[in-house]
């Protein structure tokens, strides 16, 4: 009989890894600082925090277990659609149970997909999850009756929150709303991704012949986290539909599904924080640039990938973290 | 019936002439992404530069049609050696996340720089007279310049079949294709190899470009525009398979004007739900191999 095997030392890996370090207080404290510092751009800030969303639901499954997707878009208008048609077409208004249906039919579209798509790997994969996006869209598209087509859903309305907080003009209200739901999304994504589940994940995404060889039920592993950042997306569609009361063809379009991967390139993958500074970025530069002219921000974000790609692979998290390892060993 | 008919051939003859398009365009793609493994996404910014290199040509040096989209596939294929040199060679061992990466941000910088320059409106493009109407082919009216399309595309499959299938550097290509590393080991100076090849591919981009310029029109966001549609018929038609390359351009091209003809309004549908299934009966790709 040999002794059984020692995890305590594993444990206290999982343990540390899991610790809440006090630079993770930032991003939030920016959040509410920046509710404060530009009282004129909350809808804007509310904007960015559903693309934040959206950004971290993809760096679980592409961070995290290495699934590279360019239609991941599907989700975030399926999402979208499920909360603006619930409301639209039944006159269901309470927000956030709305946010809930829209999570769920998210998440259904993604394991059903998630089932048949994760079978594939490489540019077979980049096609079928592009061309899945984009039938989607297409499909909406031709179902103008259920989704007014290519003019858009319109007629949503959304009730108070609790029956108490009623949206704004500014779109005050929908900020702190938006930032509540990331904040509990962002606690069960760090939840997830330091659990045993998360390492499993990791664990494909380095080797997955080894993942196979120790029996580690892989494809399940992938479906699952497929569903749930289908969901997450869902939900950050939800907030969409519900902070515009309106929805239309682009939530499910390419270019979305392009820009949210280059926030999430841009920030950092695999990382969480790499979602919120990607999309504020992003968003930020896109606002500023386009306001002087449109192709100024294409050239930019063109750039600005190019030199991300080349320079700083690990994106701008990656890179602050390089100058900060420079600069910390120059101490003695 | 002979309504039928005639909505039969017009179907498979735009279709076949869509698809020379498309197949002049990807067959380049397919090569290059078959050698390198590199997932070029800027293929279509070549494409969209040489039908914007072919009016130039055309407007400011008063160059004869013909002339100027054999101007525009040397003058791409030379400015393509640049990228590769420079920047694509860089990230022949990076993972495929870094190449769309890289590449879809020349896509942005390109068509930024070429609205900068042109403006953002489609280039007004007046093809020669000799290639303007109809012309007759014994059963029915064809319109000439699709019929002048079709047969350089058909050009340009026999030219690469025997450049492919004929000659020592088509061996050199075939064999990198199939095992880069024997290749190697056998003296093959894939590098070069492939710098030709990425210059010969973004040649042929841009031919396509010009040709397409009569019939898809031509604004700077051609180079996202019909990306998805170069990217599926290199997908659908396997990596590196000239064959593939045609046989799949010919099928979306069809199904493509098959279903503009039919379903107007939902015709775009019937190709990604075809794409799908293909891809997941044959995830290589029709004449692709197994990995």
């Amino acid at each position: 009989m040999g002794a059984p095997p020692d995890i305590s030392a594993a444990a206290a890996f999982m343990e540390r890894r899991h610790r809440w370090r006090p630079a993770e207080a930032l991003p939030w404290l920016a959040a509410v600082a920046a509710f404060f510092l530009f009282p004129d751009y909350t809808a804007f800030g509310t904007q960015v925090l559903i693309m934040i969303l959206f950004a971290l639901s993809l760096d679980l499954i592409m961070g995290y277990a290495g699934i590279v997707t360019l239609g991941h878009a599907a989700y975030f208008g399926a999402g979208a659609y499920a909360a603006g048609m619930l409301s639209a077409h039944l006159g269901w208004g309470e927000p956030l149970t709305g946010l809930m249906i829209a999570g769920l039919t998210a998440a259904a579209v993604g394991f059903v997909s998630g089932v048949v798509l994760l079978r594939y790997h490489g540019l077979t994969l980049l096609m079928l999850t592009l061309a899945t996006a984009i039938m989607l869209q297409e499909l909406a598209n031709v179902q103008e009756e259920i989704t007014g087509g290519f003019d858009g859903l319109l007629g949503i309305s959304i009730d108070p929150i609790f029956g108490l907080f009623e949206n704004d003009l500014w779109g005050r209200t929908y900020y702190w709303y938006a930032l509540i739901v990331l904040f509990a999304l962002f606690l069960i994504a760090r939840r997830i991704v330091y659990s045993p589940f998360g390492q499993s994940l990791s664990g494909i995404r380095e080797n997955v012949g080894r993942m196979h060889a120790i029996g580690s039920p892989v494809h399940r592993r992938l479906v699952t986290v497929y569903t749930i950042s289908a969901g997450m997306a869902g939900i950050a569609g939800g907030l969409f539909a519900q902070s515009n009361a309106f929805v239309t063809l682009d939530v499910l379009s390419f270019a979305r599904s392009g820009a949210v991967l280059i926030m999430l390139i841009l920030g950092g993958t695999g990382r969480l924080y790499g979602a919120f500074v990607g999309a504020t970025v992003y968003m930020v530069l896109e606002d500023e640039l386009a306001k002087l002219s449109p192709e100024f921000w294409e050239f930019g974000i063109g750039l600005l990938l190019v030199l991300t790609v080349l320079f700083a692979r690990r994106g701008l998290l990656g890179l602050i973290e390089d100058l900060g390892a420079r600069f910390g060993k120059a101490k003695p | 019936m002979d309504q039928l008919f005639n909505v039969a051939v017009s179907i498979l003859f735009d279709g076949l002439a869509y698809a020379m398009i498309l197949f002049i365009i990807s067959v380049g793609l397919s090569v290059t992404m078959g050698l390198m493994g590199f997932v070029n996404l800027a293929h279509g910014a070549f494409a969209m530069a040489g039908g914007y290199a072919t009016v130039s040509v055309m407007n400011g040096l008063g160059v004869p049609f013909p002339l100027a989209l054999v101007i525009a596939f040397f003058l791409v294929g030379a400015v393509s050696v640049l990228f590769e040199r420079v920047l694509y060679a860089r990230l022949y061992k990076a993972t495929e996340l870094d190449q769309v990466m890289l590449s879809i941000g020349l896509v942005f910088m390109a068509i930024a720089a070429f609205t900068f320059f042109y403006g953002p409106a489609p280039l007004t493009f007046q093809a020669p007279d000799y290639l303007k109407g109809q012309i007759d082919l014994g059963f029915r009216e064809f319109p000439t310049y699709r019929v002048f399309m079709i047969c350089v595309g058909l050009a340009m499959i026999a030219a690469l079949w025997f450049g492919f299938e004929r000659t020592s550097l088509g061996a050199q290509i075939r064999a990198a294709v199939d095992n880069r590393r024997m290749a190697q080991s056998l003296g093959i100076d894939v590098d070069r190899l492939f710098t030709l090849t990425f210059a010969l591919g973004s040649g042929l981009a841009a031919l396509g470009g010009g040709l397409a310029i009569e019939i898809v029109g031509m604004s700077p966001g051609f180079a996202i525009q019909y990306l998805v549609f170069f990217l599926i018929v290199v997908a659908v038609g396997g990596l590196g398979s000239i064959r593939g390359a045609f046989v799949a351009a010919l099928v979306l091209g069809i199904i493509d004007n098959a279903g503009k003809y039919l379903w107007p309004e939902g015709g775009a549908f019937f190709i990604y739900a075809v794409t799908i299934a293909l891809l997941l009966i044959k995830p290589a790709g029709l004449f692709g191999r197994q990995a």
